[in-house]
């Protein structure tokens, strides 16, 4: 009882925003999240610490017939705390990020912005709590609201506001999925809701039904080739909101997908294998166009759907063990996926922080425009790296635990195979190995690019660093990474049992405690190399101090006269990939060759770009068609008011002709 | 410990038998076999030069590089002896460590603001992410073949099964490793060392600006490599349970084995045209999924 009050109390104080004094409204958010983070958090921990299977919080006075109820399970209790984490975060980067906003936007602007925060936050935790299809629609609604008001906070810029609408229209596309999935479920077990599936499952072909909802999470989770909104609306949301859209909201789809997985029953395999395939697909895809980025916001969007890629192969490899009564397989590739989705809201949330940060400093998100941005950032420099090394899967930092889950899972499904199933695995390690090389080029490129070398532009030159107040958060985050970098087998084993304990798995102990070992040795490694870089180093700077120590110029191959244009840029680092990837990426350039005559060469331009294919195919193409026939139907449409009549009266007439031939 | 020790030792004459092989094939009377750890020696006495442009990163990155391959050092296996650090999926650990450190290194290079080494640093990504896949193809059939994860266990359970095609698949499995380790370590065909122009360099290029103490780490982690890869191909080529001392001495042999077909490869084959690399190394990743077939046919998956 006091748990619902305490909610609904959040619930209801989120509308005071409006109301109180420009100066506190930060602060009134903050301690409100607070509440909520603390409130929901306990909840959780309760049940994971607990033997209980749910927890059930009626919202309204418990009657019979009232289905706003929160339910909690294991499942759910993880992603509250990784929603949790982030949002709060976020907010308190928030506060550094939008300062220089308050001169320019009135307070209204700013309740609408907070209270969308607020409610992005809720409608989140209400998506994971509630089992009821149509409430479960409605917090779903929420979410897509809340967080176009949030993207379109700089809606002075028309792009910003365009690509907030095309947002909306996308979201609201993947509602429809879901809708009539529902529908379906409600028309044969006279239910609506999840705990309606295994009900249905049970009676049905389970594959159509899951391919429905599938599409309609997937669009928020961002999945190949429904990603389309994804590289458009993170870029124009403000950091800390691109940092909670991308770090957490997208998972909200990822979440939808296990909790139809939970209740299915058959067509285990073929499900396996159609989430595994278009998820190494996204994973593959994703990295390779973020290469191509020169917007850094731009290329961590493309990264998300790179890392939903990841995620989604550790769904699907479950799947498939789960097919195949594998429990080693169904255990380690869905603890592989959550740990990826916590530690892909962690880091990713951290480069898009780092991104505002950067952005606020230069005043672009341009690459070719930064450079050298470490002398006068430094704090930015080293968080940026450790996200860059986080998500590149790299020892001791907690992306390599995740992904160590999910190529173990397939190495271990591989010794008893058949060949068909030998023959997608080898294929998904090739796929993930190769993921794994693409996102070192890609973050190599962006944080040597952005950070190193020499300053490109006066903007990078004049760039001071960002106050604490957004390095701080920034900082927690980093620590985080690293406490499941280093310390794996803490944060692994809640998620095994969690794991275990939804997806009802056999005989978990023998793999799990295996596996918790074999983190360990992990954990050590991840020590000794510490303790043998710091050694290095120690013994390094000892060293030097004995020795002459000289600085000059860059080495210029006997060039003295360099400067910061002749560096590598953003485009020529990915030069010689773009020459492999160009027939995927369609990669185009515009210039015109110097001709032989032209003894006086003018002065020329040069462009190249790399475009979205799949949504020049699927959104673009079609819009174009579709605007083309308007266009053309648009003849009527005069201005003259006897066209007009002529039209009411031909349309008239054919209603009479229509019902006497009795048509209609 | 013993394969640890052992991979130190190797260190010291491995890329000194490289460059006696290079020397004596083209009728030069050539360094001796220890002029590498001479030239350490020396850069270590020696003070150091650093850019302008550099910072940080640029300071850290070859201590981090050595770091990493000392790392990997300890998870591999020797004999019946296990890794000092062992555990299902070492050889994941194992890629992922020496990637951090290509990480680091690209990075570095691109610290200097040198389009020279710009260049370097983009090849090197390019190059190392190509690789990967080889790898781990090849290191996935092991798993499938023997059931383990392990280096440690892998490697004592190769030959057990006395099946001829063991030998087939030792073969492929020998010549992937060589020309895996000649890409990490940026030999021929795909990099050559001795170069003399930037714009054909790839790994010497973005070293350009080091010197001191920071080269010397550098190059003896380059030497740990040869003789790490040196040690992966030993393990895959002698059975575990032979006499620790007849152990020891083949793997001398097959490390000095390494050293020469090196120093060959690099005597009688010109580079790669630069543009010819990414066919070359995706090659590799072929010739693993041929490895990948013998392993269906050795497991009786296809018939």
């Amino acid at each position: 009882m006091l748990n619902s009050v305490l909610f609904l109390a959040i619930l209801f104080l989120s509308l005071l925003v409006f109301f109180i004094p420009g100066k506190f409204k930060y602060h009134f958010t903050l301690v409100l999240l607070l509440c909520g983070v603390v409130l929901t958090s306990v909840w959780s921990g309760m049940l994971l610490a607990g033997d209980d299977q749910v927890l059930e919080i009626p919202l309204f006075a418990p009657s019979a017939g009232s289905t706003f109820i929160l339910t909690i399970d294991r499942l759910a209790a993880f992603f509250i705390i990784v929603v949790n984490i982030t949002v709060l975060v976020g907010f308190l980067y928030a506060r550094g990020y939008l300062a220089p906003y308050l001169k320019s936007k009135n307070a209204l602007r700013f309740s609408i912005h907070y209270f969308s925060y607020l409610w992005l936050w809720l409608s989140m935790l209400m998506v994971v709590m509630i089992r009821d299809g149509l409430s479960f629609l409605i917090v779903w609604e929420i979410m897509a609201l809340s967080s176009f008001f949030l993207v379109i906070f700089d809606a002075e810029e028309r792009s910003i506001l365009k690509t907030g609408i095309s947002y909306l229209i996308q979201m609201h596309a993947g509602m429809f999925f879901i809708l009539i999935a529902f529908l379906i479920v409600e028309k044969t077990t006279g239910r609506m809701s999840f705990d309606a599936l295994g009900e249905y499952f049970t009676g049905n072909r389970n594959l159509p039904l899951f391919l429905l909802f599938f599409t309609g999470f997937a669009i928020k989770a961002g999945f190949i080739p429904l990603h389309t909104w994804l590289p458009e609306a993170h870029p124009a949301a403000p950091s800390h909101v691109s940092g909670v859209m991308s770090g957490v909201m997208i998972k909200m789809g990822i979440y939808g997908i296990l909790r139809v997985i939970v209740s299915m029953q058959s067509d285990l395999l073929v499900t396996g294998i159609i989430i595994l395939v278009i998820s190494l697909i996204s994973g593959v895809l994703g990295v390779m166009m973020a290469i191509m980025q020169k917007d850094l916001k731009r290329l961590l969007a493309y990264s998300t759907i790179e890392n939903v890629g990841i995620i989604g192969a550790g769904i699907g490899l479950g799947v498939t063990g789960m097919a195949l009564d594998s429990p080693a397989l169904a255990l380690l590739g869905f603890s592989g996926s959550l740990l990826h989705v916590l530690n892909h809201s962690l880091f990713k949330s951290l480069l898009f922080f780092n991104a505002g940060s950067v952005y606020q400093a230069t005043h672009t998100r341009n690459l070719e425009q930064m450079g050298g941005l470490m002398k006068n950032m430094p704090s930015t420099a080293l968080l940026f790296l450790a996200g860059s090394l986080a998500i590149c899967g790299l020892p001791p930092f907690n992306g390599f635990i995740s992904e160590y889950l999910i190529y173990m899972g397939m190495f271990q499904s591989l010794s008893g195979a058949t060949l068909y199933h030998s023959i997608v695995v080898l294929g998904s390690v090739v796929g993930l190995s190769l993921i794994g090389g693409l996102a070192i080029f890609c973050f190599t490129r962006a944080f040597g690019v952005a950070f190193l070398g020499a300053p490109r532009s006066d903007k990078a030159l004049h760039a001071r660093e960002v106050s604490a107040g957004m390095t701080i958060p920034q900082y927690i985050t980093v620590a985080l990474i690293l406490l499941i970098g280093l310390a794996s087998p803490l944060v692994v084993k809640p998620v095994f049992e969690i794991v275990t304990r939804t997806f009802a798995i056999d005989d978990p102990v023998m793999v799990s405690g295996a596996f918790t070992a074999n983190l360990a040795q992990i954990s050590i490694m991840g020590g000794v190399f510490v303790v043998v870089l710091a050694g290095l180093l120690v013994y390094r700077r000892h060293h030097l101090s004995r020795r002459q120590v000289d600085t000059g110029p860059t080495w210029g191959c006997g060039y003295t006269a360099g400067t910061a244009r002749q560096q590598y840029t953003a485009t020529s680092f990915a030069y010689n990939y773009n020459h492999i990837a160009k027939p995927v990426l369609q990669t185009a350039k515009e210039m015109d060759e110097i001709k032989e005559e032209e003894i006086f060469p003018r002065r020329r331009s040069f462009i190249s770009h790399s475009d979205d294919i799949i949504k020049k195919a699927l959104i673009d193409r079609p819009l174009d068609w579709l605007a083309g026939i308007l266009k053309r139907i648009a003849v009527m449409q005069t201005g003259q008011i006897q066209h007009y009549i002529l039209y009411a009266f031909i349309f008239m007439l054919l209603v009479l002709l229509l019902s006497i031939l009795k048509i209609i | 410990m013993a394969g640890f020790i052992l991979i130190v030792i190797a260190a010291f004459f491995v890329p000194g038998m490289i460059l006696r092989t290079k020397s004596i094939a083209s009728g030069r009377k050539g360094p001796g076999l220890f002029q590498p750890v001479k030239d350490i020696i020396v850069l270590l006495k020696k003070g150091s030069v650093f850019s302008t442009t550099t910072g940080l990163i640029f300071q850290i990155a070859p201590a981090v590089t050595l770091a990493t391959v000392i790392c990997a050092m300890l998870l591999l296996p020797f004999a019946e002896q296990k890794a000092l650090l062992p555990f299902e999926g070492d050889f994941v650990l194992f890629a992922y460590l020496l990637a951090l450190g290509k990480f680091f290194t690209i990075i570095a290079a691109l610290d200097t603001g040198s389009s020279f080494e710009g260049m370097g640093a983009s090849r090197e990504a390019l190059f190392s992410m190509l690789v990967e896949p080889a790898f781990f193809i090849l290191l996935a059939t092991f798993a499938m073949f023997t059931g383990y994860t392990s280096f440690s266990v892998i490697f004592n359970h190769f030959f057990v099964t006395g099946n001829d095609y063991v030998m087939i698949y030792s073969i492929i499995g020998v010549y992937l490793f060589i020309q895996i380790a000649m890409v990490e370590t940026s030999r021929l065909p795909v990099d050559d060392p001795k170069t003399h122009l930037e714009l054909t360099m790839i790994h010497e290029v973005m070293i350009l600006d080091y010197s001191g103490f920071d080269k010397a780490l550098i190059h003896i982690g380059t030497y740990l490599k040869f003789a790490l890869y040196g040690s992966l191909i030993y393990n895959l080529i002698v059975p575990a349970g032979w006499n620790i001392f007849l152990q020891a001495g083949l793997f001398f042999a097959v490390q000095g084995f390494f050293a020469v077909v090196i120093g060959l490869t690099e005597s009688f084959r010109a580079r790669n045209k630069m543009n010819k690399n990414p066919k070359f190394i995706l090659t590799l990743s072929a010739i693993a999924w041929i490895a990948f077939t013998v392993i269906l046919i050795l497991t009786d998956k296809l018939a």
